[in-house]
Parts: C-alpha cells; sequence; structure tokens
C-alpha cells in the first residue's frame, strides 16, 4: 500500500475512530491494560490506561475522575496526593468506586517519597502537581518545610520510571515532563441554567492528547462530561488531528508515519472494502483502494 | 493444688466488681451531666443501656428510640462508644488495683479478681467487698457492686445481687436463678444465645437449675456446640474446660517506641501495627488469644500492666480495639477523677497472650462486601497505606465516606485508613434542601472568598423569604477582576438544626456560570454559599 493511500486513509473520519482496535482486547483481559469508560478509551493509544505509563491529565479534574472510574470499579485501587479540594461526592458520581480510593490531602515536603511509595501497591497514583513546580531547577529550596515538595523534570522522570518498573499508572493532574500522554481539557459551554431558574446539567468540552511513542498521533475528542445522568459520553465521532488546522506543532511527516503503522497493522481491516462503507465517506475510500 | 484440674472442678473463687450500666456512667460522666437527668446509650436505634432515673420512667433496653423518649420525653440520648467506656473504666480499673492484685478487665464494666488473696488479705470476702466499694467510690468517684462466686459466669451474676457466695454453694445459687440470666450482654455477640434462652424456654427449662440437670451428652447432640459452653455456664462450671493451652513463653510481641508516643493517635497507630503482628504470629501456630496482658513502660522507667480478657477468641480487629481503648485509658488520663496514668510518653510497648485456644473459633467473614476487600489488590494497597501513614502520621491518609447531607463537603465524611469506616450521617434520610447532581469536582478545603455584585454595583444578600436582593451581574472570585456572569439559579436555602441554638446554620446556595475571562472563552460553573452575610466558593464544576 503506498504511503499516500495510508495517508488520505487516516483522513478519513471513521479510520481513527478505530485506531483504539490497535490493543488487542487481550491487554485489556490480562490486565497489562486498565479499562476506562468505552467513551474515554479512543483517546488513549492502548485502549485504557497501560499498566507503567504515565498520562497527565490537565484543565478538569472531571476528565481525572472519569478516567479513574472502570478500573477502580473493577477492582484497581487508586490514591490522590496532595489534592485537599477533591470533590469525592462528583467521584462518587462519575461512577468511582470510593470505596477503593485513598488520600493524602498534605504530603508536604513528603510528596516524591509518598508518590514513590504509592506507586509500589497502588494500581493508579494522581498526583497533582504543585503550583510553583515549573521554576528552574536552581531555584529548588532545601529547606524541609511543610511547603509542598517541588517537582522538577528530574524527579518527574524518576517517578514516572518508577510507576514503569512498578506497573502503576503514574496520572499527574497539571504538566509533566517525560508524561507517555498528555490529556488536555478546555472546558466548553454549560447546558441547563438560565437568568435565575434551571439548574447545571451537562458540559460540552473538547479533550485532545498529545504524547510520545504509541501516543504520538493527536486526538481530539468532543465530549460532554459531566452529562445528565453522571457520566461522560462522546458528542461527535472523533476527528484525526490533521484534519483540524490547529495542530500541536507536530509535523505531518510523523502522523503520517504512525498512520502507517495504524494501517498496516489492519491489514485485514483494508482488505474490506466493505469496513469503509461504515466508516462515513465511501467515496473517497473506494477511490482509494480500486 | 492438688494436680491437675479436670474437667468437673468447680473453678476458683472469683470476685467480680461491677459498675451498674457502665456505658450510661460513662457517656454521662463524659457530657459532664448529673446524675437526676435520665440518660439512655443506643446502638443501632435500640436502648442498650439506661440510668436508673430513665428505668424508673420506664425506659428498658431493646426498646428503640422513639418510645423511650415517649415515656421519657426529657431523656438524654448518647450512642454506644465502645472507646468511650474503655477510657474511663480505666481509673475504676485502677482503684480496684489499689486493693487486689492480679485483676482482669472482663469488659468495661466488669473487672475480675482471684477472690482468695483479698479474702485472706481483709479478713473474709465480705469485708473486702466492703473495702472495694468504698475504694472504688472514693478513688473513682463510681458506685459499684461486688460479688463473690465460683467463676466469672457466677461472680458476676453474684455481683448483679450484691452477693458473696461459700465456695462450693455456686451451683446452688446458680439453679434457682431464671434461665435468661444466660443471655448477658457480653455473651450475646452474634451466637445464637437469645435464640437458645428463648428455645429453652418453650421447651419448659425456666430456671438454670433445670438446664443443668439435663445430661451434657443431650444438651451436645441437640442443640449443638454453643449450647454447651451455656450448659457449662449453668452447671456452675467455666465456660471453657480448663485445659486451655499454656502459651509458649515466646509468644509475645514487643515494640520499641521511639519517639516516645504521647499523643492518642499514634497511639492507636502502633496499637494496630502491634496487634496485628500478635495476631500474625499467633495465627502461624493455629491459636487465638482469649486473654490478653497489655504492658507499657513510660520514659520515667514507670511499668504499666493490665489484663483483658475476652469471653470469645480475639480477633485482630478485636485485639487492636483492646490496646487501642486501654492506651487511650493510660494516655489521656481524664477519667471521673484523675488517677494513676503515665507521667511521660511511652517508650514500649509488649503484648503477652496469657491465655490462648485453638483458633479453630476464629472465622474469617464469607462474603466480602463492599469496603471490605480482601483479595490481592486491597492487600497491596493496604500495605503502602500503612507505610505512608508511617512516613506522614495516621491522620495523612484517609478514604473517603459518604453519607447524608446538603453541600458537597456535608456529606464526605473522611476516616483515617485502618479505621471503621461508617458514615458520619445516615445517607437513607431524605435532607430536604440537598443540593442536586452533578456535584461540584473541586470542593475547596478553605472557604474562597468571592463578591457577588448586581447590575448597578452593589453587593447581592438573601433575604429572610429565601430570595436574592438583585440579580447577579458580576462575579468577583478571591479578589481578582469580576467576570460576567452568563446564567445563575438559586438560591437554595437550608435551615439546618434550628432547634440547636450551638450547631444551627441558615446557608443559601446558588449555582452561577461565569464569562471566561479575558481573552478566554472558557466557562466557569460555581457552586456558591451564603452564610453568616458573605459568600464563599463552595465548589467549582471544573
Amino acid at each position: 500500500m503506498s504511503r499516500s493511500a495510508t495517508a488520505s486513509l487516516t483522513a478519513l473520519h471513521g479510520v481513527s475512530a478505530a485506531s483504539g482496535l490497535t490493543t488487542t482486547p487481550a491487554d485489556v483481559v490480562t490486565g497489562r491494560v486498565l479499562p476506562v469508560h468505552a467513551e474515554l478509551a479512543g483517546l488513549l493509544p492502548w485502549g485504557g490506561l497501560r499498566r507503567g505509563s504515565t498520562v497527565s491529565v490537565r484543565g478538569s479534574t472531571s476528565l481525572l475522575l472519569a478516567l479513574l472510574a472502570v478500573a477502580t470499579a473493577e477492582g484497581s485501587w487508586a490514591a490522590v496526593v496532595g489534592l485537599p479540594s477533591l470533590g469525592v461526592l462528583a467521584a462518587a458520581e462519575l461512577g468511582v468506586a470510593v470505596h477503593r480510593l485513598a488520600l493524602v490531602p498534605r504530603p508536604g515536603a513528603e510528596l516524591v517519597g509518598v508518590v514513590g511509595a504509592l506507586l509500589d501497591g497502588v494500581d493508579l497514583v494522581v498526583v497533582a502537581v504543585p503550583e510553583h513546580s515549573q521554576q528552574p531547577h536552581g531555584q529548588r529550596s532545601h529547606s524541609r518545610s511543610s511547603r509542598p515538595q517541588v517537582i522538577t523534570a528530574d524527579v518527574a522522570r524518576r517517578l514516572s520510571a518508577r510507576a514503569r518498573q512498578r506497573r502503576s499508572v503514574l496520572i499527574p493532574l497539571g504538566p509533566w515532563p517525560g508524561a507517555d500522554l498528555e490529556v488536555s481539557c478546555s472546558a466548553g459551554q454549560w447546558r441547563g441554567l438560565g437568568h435565575g431558574h434551571g439548574l447545571l446539567r451537562e458540559r460540552d468540552v473538547v479533550v485532545s492528547t498529545r504524547g510520545r511513542g504509541a501516543a504520538a498521533r493527536p486526538v481530539r475528542l468532543d465530549l460532554r462530561l459531566p452529562t445528565e445522568g453522571g457520566s461522560v459520553r462522546l458528542t461527535q465521532e472523533p476527528v484525526p488531528q490533521s484534519l483540524i488546522p490547529d495542530t500541536l506543532g507536530i509535523p505531518d511527516a510523523l502522523s503520517t508515519a504512525d498512520a502507517l503503522d495504524t494501517a498496516g497493522s489492519r491489514g485485514n481491516t483494508t482488505g474490506s472494502p466493505g469496513a469503509f462503507n461504515t466508516a462515513g465517506t465511501p467515496k473517497r475510500g473506494d477511490l482509494h483502494l480500486a | 493444688m492438688p494436680g491437675e484440674p479436670s474437667d468437673r472442678t468447680p473453678p476458683a473463687q472469683t470476685l467480680v466488681v461491677w459498675c451498674p450500666d457502665w456505658p450510661v456512667v460513662a457517656a454521662a460522666a463524659e457530657a459532664g451531666l448529673p446524675p437526676q437527668i435520665p440518660v439512655a446509650v443506643l446502638a443501632a436505634n435500640r436502648v442498650i443501656a439506661c440510668s436508673a432515673v430513665a428505668r424508673a420512667e420506664g425506659v428498658a433496653r431493646d426498646m428503640s428510640k422513639r418510645p423511650a423518649q415517649a415515656r421519657c420525653p426529657e431523656l438524654v440520648v448518647f450512642e454506644d462508644d465502645q472507646g468511650r467506656d474503655a477510657r474511663l473504666f480505666e481509673p475504676v480499673a485502677a482503684a480496684v488495683e489499689d486493693l487486689a492484685p492480679g485483676i482482669e478487665v472482663y469488659r468495661p464494666g466488669v473487672v475480675a479478681v482471684p477472690a482468695r488473696g483479698p479474702a485472706g488479705y481483709f479478713g473474709g470476702a465480705e469485708a473486702a467487698a466492703e473495702r472495694l466499694v468504698d475504694h472504688v467510690a472514693a478513688a473513682a468517684g463510681v458506685e459499684c457492686q461486688v460479688g463473690v462466686a465460683g467463676g466469672l459466669f457466677a461472680a458476676t451474676l453474684a455481683a448483679h445481687r450484691g452477693l458473696v457466695v461459700p465456695d462450693g454453694d455456686t451451683a446452688a445459687f446458680l439453679a434457682p436463678l431464671g434461665i435468661g440470666e444466660l443471655d448477658q450482654p457480653a455473651e450475646r455477640r452474634g451466637k445464637g444465645r437469645t435464640e437458645l434462652v428463648d428455645l429453652l424456654r418453650r421447651l419448659g427449662l425456666r430456671t438454670l437449675g433445670a438446664f443443668a440437670a439435663v445430661p451434657e451428652r443431650d444438651v451436645a447432640s441437640r442443640f449443638g456446640g454453643p449450647a454447651v459452653l451455656a450448659h457449662r455456664l449453668a452447671r456452675g462450671l467455666e465456660e471453657r474446660p480448663p485445659a486451655r493451652r499454656r502459651p509458649p513463653a515466646d509468644l509475645a510481641v514487643t515494640e520499641e517506641l521511639d519517639p516516645p508516643i504521647e499523643r492518642v493517635d499514634t497511639a492507636a497507630f502502633a496499637a494496630r501495627a502491634l496487634a496485628e503482628r500478635l495476631h500474625e504470629k499467633l495465627a502461624g501456630r493455629g491459636l487465638a488469644c482469649t486473654r490478653l496482658a497489655i504492658h507499657a513502660r513510660t520514659e520515667r522507667g514507670e511499668e504499666l500492666c493490665r489484663v483483658w480478657r475476652c469471653a470469645e477468641p480475639l480477633t485482630p480487629a478485636g485485639l487492636a480495639d483492646r490496646v487501642r481503648w486501654q492506651l487511650d485509658g493510660w494516655l489521656t488520663g481524664r477519667g471521673l477523677r484523675r488517677t494513676a496514668g503515665p507521667s511521660a510518653g511511652l517508650t514500649l510497648l509488649r503484648l503477652d497472650p496469657e491465655e490462648v485456644v485453638d483458633a479453630t473459633a476464629l472465622q474469617l467473614g464469607l462474603w466480602a462486601g463492599a469496603g471490605q476487600d480482601q483479595g490481592e489488590n486491597a492487600e497491596r494497597a493496604g500495605r503502602v497505606l500503612v507505610r505512608v501513614q508511617g512516613m506522614l502520621g495516621p491522620e495523612a491518609v484517609v478514604t473517603p465516606v459518604l453519607g447524608g447531607g446538603r453541600g458537597p463537603a456535608d456529606r464526605v465524611r473522611l476516616v483515617p485508613w485502618g479505621d471503621e469506616r461508617s458514615p458520619g450521617t445516615d445517607p437513607e434520610l431524605p435532607w430536604p434542601g440537598r443540593l442536586p447532581p452533578p456535584f461540584p469536582a473541586t470542593v475547596p478545603d478553605e472557604p474562597i472568598p468571592v463578591q457577588v455584585f448586581d447590575e448597578e454595583g452593589t453587593e447581592v444578600g438573601v433575604t429572610g423569604r429565601h430570595r436574592l436582593t438583585a440579580e447577579p451581574y458580576r462575579v468577583a472570585v478571591d479578589g481578582r477582576p469580576p467576570r460576567r456572569v452568563r446564567g445563575w439559579a438559586g438560591p437554595w436555602t437550608a435551615d439546618e438544626q434550628w432547634w440547636e441554638p450551638a450547631k444551627a446554620r441558615r446557608r443559601a446556595r446558588i449555582q452561577v456560570v461565569l464569562a471566561g475571562e479575558p481573552g478566554k472563552t472558557e466557562e466557569t460553573a460555581l457552586l456558591l454559599v451564603r452564610e453568616g452575610g458573605r459568600w464563599t466558593v463552595e465548589g467549582e464544576y471544573d
């Protein structure tokens, strides 16, 4: 198959939606990947939270909780470090099994040690990145005060390596150097509230990812979070980032190469034109396959 | 003593000091209530103990709360708290120990001593009993009754009646008593004792003597193991045959405490770890503990020791509870009167199982319900969480329990890891004025001040009729530049506990959606609450 053919294939709507299939379900079954909401699986290149990875979440606590929900409900434990303001009720509403949730609200100067220890035994470790972590290296103070410990780039890499070694998932809330995947949420419009009447009901958000390795290809999803039932729902089919003008600066060649891999591993799917008929734009698909 | 005691040897004379209605006495003492106020202690909405005044008004055990209050409207009720009972009992135990060495705490409210020592010293069991009653009243400020008979069960019944039963008359003392005496609160836990008593009564065995006359073989074959124990009690024997094993010497577990423990919560943490070690050691040999000695040493070299005894073999949680209660009692020393307590922090803790039985009596729960995971995951997580507690202190690792309430913060109770996960408030109640979902994902732990302005720039308030004084137009969070209000709803008002002035709260909540900060399109949805004339952010939907 020619390179141009795959490039245009991935430009089709349904094709990238199917990219979740690159993770064999066996990974989920054997426990190498912790399950997430089906609606969020498309965000993650592994179809779930792969053990040993670091997935940073930015911009929304609800999104973080939604990512934890299914894994905790199916028996994994989660710990949240350094987030005294976590809304536990919202967590329960989004499906997190709160009896498997441990909170360390104020780790203070022991932040790194606590996260390291938790990675040994807890499947999902959320750490709220303290606000001043983005300082240059030299500014770290040596006093062991009760102020939150600053996480420098090398400490971050060390914790990520620990997660990899211990086969836990590290989920920083905030920027994290060396994250395998960064999931950002930009808040959109709320529905349900009028002027003096109504009730907050649901919100449209746009979630986009960028990362390295298997996660290099950016994905952008339009989600409704929370929805009326207290969950998360897709509002549109996922859109590959290359169709959106404002990309995150990943060169086209990279996404094409990655797309090649993706298409190659799905050889049998590309073999049947019928697969593309379901994918939304039969004309172009037929054209290139012919 | 001539040889090994056989199965039929009547047990040694035991002296029991019994404080009537102890849970009530402890609760009233802690709350500082005078004795003429009727008091009851409830567990699971049933009266488990009430004061004499309340009893005179018609309150009785097993009554539920409403009927009890209907009979005695000025009744003060307390929740059952075994920790409180044990903590306040320590001075009483210490007072008994002043006169009689070798005491064993059977449960808070009941102390047992071998009767031979004090009876010999004071010149007779009656004289010893009299001295004990006087001394406990003087030293601990508590009324108690003393009974002497063969074995703990008979001695407890004798204490209820304030009797001294001469050696050898125990069976005769028990025989005319009603069969219902077998159903003592301490014996009752989940072994079907209540049902057994009911069955025996319907079979026409109305006294302990009638039950004792049934051959043991028949009891065993018809009613099973637990009934055999009850039968032994009715005959005036010890509940278990005296063939308990002498524990091997090296079963005690010791913990050096560095730095010394002075606070109750750190003590509880140490107690749990030590109790678990002891239990593992015992379980490794197929044993369980029925009598536990807790030793402690203080920085100044004082040695403290107390023996706890239990009818049932102790589970790990039961062991930890007793150690925690005891340390609590020693450390707070705030009994009814200040008595013997350590003058400095504890540096050493030792648990010594003085009497053990086969562990077959200990049965783990078959089903693990929600919140009681027993799988490998839970065990791994539990280990690291305890490690983190070791780094930061026991209060630093918490797990949330959801209860009832109105606001998002009211409904969550954070329980230190390892403590009992009971909700603070009943989630089943209707909670009028409760906030509907969705719930805010961020609930600030410290209130963030916020100002709400109307179109003219004056602050918006809430009237006594639960209405806003004007439409919110701009909102300034924490001193930042004001942002336009895109939408708002409310107020939801809650007038909480207005019947109790100290706890009464009046709050009004509104939801607002704010337009993005200049240059951004992102909307922010907030839950604002007004209390005491000030608005604060109670939650952010982010």
